[in-house]
């Protein structure tokens, strides 16, 4: 399969890249392309032209910053898994990271691309939203910051204007924090995942693969801070979903393994 | 076309490409290194792994233009010549981790990156790190014995 005819630009800089986005609605972003070249190569995607920022070195890094974990957007999940500090400080991602795809996807895949592509069954996004993460986008009038709940609008769809670039990431700190995916296959999506961190003292949340973007599990939140046992709160893991039916499970048995994969993780968060 | 120079096991090698050309359908039909086979062309399978810049991708899901100032290695890459085999493709050949033989170019390149990162993983790992890689014919156990005999002999 080969991908539909194309220009190909390669910006030097942010910068540019917003310049290139500017100047031809149909043109795409490209960072690593593991969710985008696969659809360019069934022709779900056809831009008329790919601006590749993957060579933008400078938006890779893992840091510290205050009470917060600042990512950049180019940074690969290779590089988030094997991360220590992340890996002790935000445990929950650096593990979906390595839940991300295989090996070879998570050499060359991006937490930017994989969060802008937006898929309902995202891993990264199921936790940046359980973590209440800040994504930083920036564009021709500068910088602004969304919220990961106003991020996802809906099924490979975000807030990003067409001229906006994904460039920076920011967590919490986040204490004791699983994320539990089950599939059908290696290496497929996730029939369904739950994420759950200790956050700011409370116990968050995440769904994925229950609506038409990643959710929180509101009623189990609510519940948990209610005082209910890990067992009753997940009792209601399937409140305010939508999921779908489709090969790899009907909406029933999604919304079972939900209450199933919920109570797991609550046991050992 | 855009112009691009990368280094091919080894060699310096320049091509005009199109900006969509997939990397395996470069190196198969541009470059004629064939050994890296096509299977899935989804991202899926794994026969079509290279190592870019010493690490394991899927060269059906890289383009060219992305290639581009970088090292790629294939199979065709990794012996060291004189018909002298690289320890990982002697660790197949001797616990016979093959039938059919087409995933296992795939196969060999997923564990030299493999074996780079963690030089003695255990059965567990082994599994959990080719699981980019399908076999149809094999039901991987001999794979995993070959890849423990390369750990072993240090590949």
């Amino acid at each position: 399969m080969i991908p539909a005819a194309l220009e190909y630009r390669r910006a030097g800089s942010v910068e540019e890249a917003i310049e290139l986005l500017g100047s031809d609605e149909d043109a795409k972003l490209l960072a690593g392309g593991h969710s985008l070249i696969p659809a360019m190569k069934l022709r779900i995607a056809r831009p008329t032209a790919l601006v590749d920022i993957g060579r933008l070195d400078d938006l890779r890094y893992v840091r510290e910053d205050g009470d917060r974990i600042a990512i950049g957007a180019l940074t690969r999940h290779a590089a988030l898994e094997a991360d220590a500090m992340l890996g002790g400080s935000c445990a929950v991602l650096a593990r979906a990271a390595g839940e991300v795809g295989d090996p070879q996807v998570r050499h060359r895949g991006t937490i930017g691309g994989s969060v802008s592509h937006a898929d309902p069954a995202s891993d990264l996004a199921t936790v940046l939203l359980t973590l209440d993460a800040d994504l930083v986008a920036r564009g021709p009038a500068g910088e602004r910051t969304i919220a990961a709940a106003e991020f996802f609008t809906g099924p490979f769809e975000n807030a990003l204007a067409r001229d906006e670039v994904l460039v920076e990431i920011r967590v919490p700190k986040a204490g004791e924090g699983v994320y539990l995916k089950h599939s059908r296959r290696a290496q497929d999506w996730a029939t369904v995942a739950v994420a759950a961190a200790h956050v700011d003292g409370r116990v968050q949340v995440g769904l994925s693969s229950m609506g038409p973007t990643p959710l929180r599990a509101r009623a189990v939140e609510e519940a948990l801070a209610g005082g209910a046992s890990a067992e009753d709160a997940a009792a209601r893991a399937a409140e305010g979903t939508d999921p779908p039916s489709d090969v790899s499970g009907s909406a029933a048995y999604r919304a079972h393994l939900a209450r199933v994969l919920v109570r797991r993780a609550l046991e050992q968060v | 076309m855009t112009r691009i120079a990368l280094t091919v096991n080894g060699e310096g090698r320049e091509a005009e490409v199109q900006a969509r050309q997939l990397l395996v359908y470069f190196l198969r039909e541009q470059l004629g290194l064939t050994g890296t086979n096509v299977g899935c062309d989804t991202s899926s399978c794994g026969a079509c792994t290279v190592l870019l810049d010493g690490e394991s991708v899927k060269s059906c899901t890289v383009l060219a233009v992305q290639a581009d100032g970088s090292e790629v290695t294939t199979i065709e890459g990794l012996a060291r010549g004189g018909g002298e085999l690289h320890p990982v493709q002697q660790a197949f050949h001797e616990q016979h981790g093959v039938q059919c033989g087409y995933c296992t170019p795939g196969f060999v390149m997923a564990t030299v990156s493999l074996l780079k990162d963690n030089p003695r993983p255990s059965e567990a790992e082994i599994r959990h790190a080719l699981e980019g890689n399908l076999c149809r014919c094999t039901g991987y156990h001999n794979i995993v014995r070959a890849v423990e005999a390369a750990a072993r002999a240090g590949a």
